[in-house]
């Protein structure tokens, strides 16, 4: 095994390019999979069932299947329908639907662990339903579920390198293509490797903090 | 489409089940070991097996099977069969999760009967065939379940290293087509088929273990949610909180 610095160091301009390029994906797509995933969750609490049913349906469809096939249905087929994105809009979106079928089973979770008596306080108040969810149940909720959601924004860091594959400059894509043009595999792939050990790990121990802040 | 083309699915459909069975086995027998592993009296095995699940946890499944494909061979001179370097990828990636899960649910369970397995003198090896394992087993399922249908959209990934799975023969009936709607909608509904028949497997795998000790399945399933993340896909979290709560 022979392991070279310089082309380490060669890298490294590359990598943090890649480096921004990934987390703009994480924060654009973290935010359409927790929009996303409330909608869906309140969508699954009206009282028909011909919401409920079809949602249900949709989510469970999406997250039972592989983002990969999800990446490239969206890359080739939209512009089939004549809707074009940019690569990595498209990634976005992919991560941010496909996360948000996770984010609202936790929600889920998060709404049904807030105690009866509080929704009947609020009936017994006779708010409006509107701010029963806005000033009652959700502020309640959303700060249980805080700490999961975060483990969901590690997962997605970790499917990110997937962008590579619709043509997304993301840290892998520029490993890939620095190997390419310098015969050179072991060194780029290994510094990205580490560096997602680097973020997702003390990123996994502050939400351990955090969830022992916040839940009970 | 025509039948040649679906022949090349059905062809991609064998390897995703190949794949998807061997790489399911490596990655139970790495959970079990590891998970047990982790319980150890003997601080470096905890260390060993918590560095393992933290390394493993820590990186993307991606790019362990890049790593295994480009810097294996290089760096040890070790060439992989694809359908092998895709198993030990896939494996010890979805291992490191699944070391979680039976770490979580040995831990959840009672104390007492760890104690009463002393009082016995059972030997460690004794109380963990005996008294742990059977009362663990039947928790971890449903987290199982979850992590074998992260592993069945994990298969997927191979496709990019030119492997034929099912992913692989979508892309290759793509170019012949040139049209996309189609085929990608097919892929999509197998692998929800795959899917749906694996938690009906493992759903009826729960009721059978559960019943052996009595108990009834499906008990807090909410709470479940809010860990599911911790046992499958996710970063090194799961603390000490993980798996049976």
């Amino acid at each position: 095994m022979n392991w070279d610095w310089s082309a380490v160091g060669d890298f490294m301009p590359h990598f943090w390019d890649g480096l921004l390029v990934t987390l703009q994906a994480l924060a654009l797509g973290s935010l359409i999979a927790f929009a996303l995933g409330l909608v869906w969750a309140l969508l699954m609490r009206t009282p028909t069932r011909w919401v409920r049913w079809p949602v249900g349906v949709v989510t469970e469809f999406v997250r039972n299947t592989p983002l990969l096939v999800q990446l490239f249905f969206l890359f080739y087929v939209l512009p089939e329908w004549n809707i074009t994105f940019s690569a990595l809009t498209t990634g976005v979106v992919a991560i941010g639907l496909h996360y948000s079928t996770y984010t609202m089973q936790v929600y889920r979770a998060g709404i049904e662990g807030v105690p009866v008596g509080q929704w009947e306080a609020a009936t017994a108040l006779s708010l409006p339903v509107r701010r029963t969810w806005t000033a009652v149940i959700l502020p309640q909720a959303i700060r249980r579920v805080v700490p999961a959601l975060g483990n969901y924004v590690i997962a997605m860091l970790k499917d990110t390198p997937m962008l590579m594959t619709i043509t997304v400059l993301e840290m892998l894509g520029e490993a890939r293509l620095y190997s390419q043009q310098h015969f050179q595999f072991t060194e780029p792939l290994t510094v990205i490797g580490v560096a997602f050990i680097l973020i997702s790990y003390p990123a996994s121990l502050l939400l351990r903090a955090l969830e022992r802040r916040l839940v009970r | 489409m025509t039948s040649g083309l679906w022949e090349l699915v059905l062809k991609g459909i064998w390897v995703t089940v190949q794949l998807l069975f061997f790489s399911a086995l490596l990655a139970g027998a790495v959970s079990f070991v590891v998970g047990m592993a982790r319980t150890s009296r003997l601080w470096i095995v905890r260390f060993l097996a918590g560095f393992y699940t933290e390394v493993f946890r820590g990186t993307s499944a991606l790019i362990m099977i890049f790593w295994v494909y480009f810097v294996l061979p290089l760096a040890f001179g070790w060439q992989l069969v694809p359908m092998w370097a895709g198993t030990l990828a896939l494996g010890l990636t979805y291992g490191a999760y699944g070391s979680e899960i039976v770490r979580g649910a040995l831990n959840a369970v009672d104390p007492a009967q760890r104690e009463g397995g002393i009082a016995l003198s059972f030997t460690p090896w004794q109380r963990m065939r005996l008294i742990l394992l059977p009362q663990a087993v039947p928790e971890m399922i449903p987290s199982f379940c979850n992590l074998l249908i992260e592993l069945l959209k994990g298969t997927a990934l191979v496709s990019i290293m030119g492997m034929g799975d099912l992913t692989f023969s979508a892309n290759l009936v793509r170019l012949a087509l040139q049209q996309s709607a189609e085929i990608y909608t097919y892929v999509l509904l197998i692998y929800f088929v795959i899917a749906f028949l694996l938690t009906r497997v493992m759903r009826g795998l729960e009721k059978r273990l559960k019943a052996g000790i009595g108990k009834e399945p499906e008990r807090g399933a909410s709470q479940r949610e809010l860990r599911r993340a911790e046992s499958t896909g996710v970063g090194a979290g799961a603390g000490a909180a993980g798996g049976g709560a």
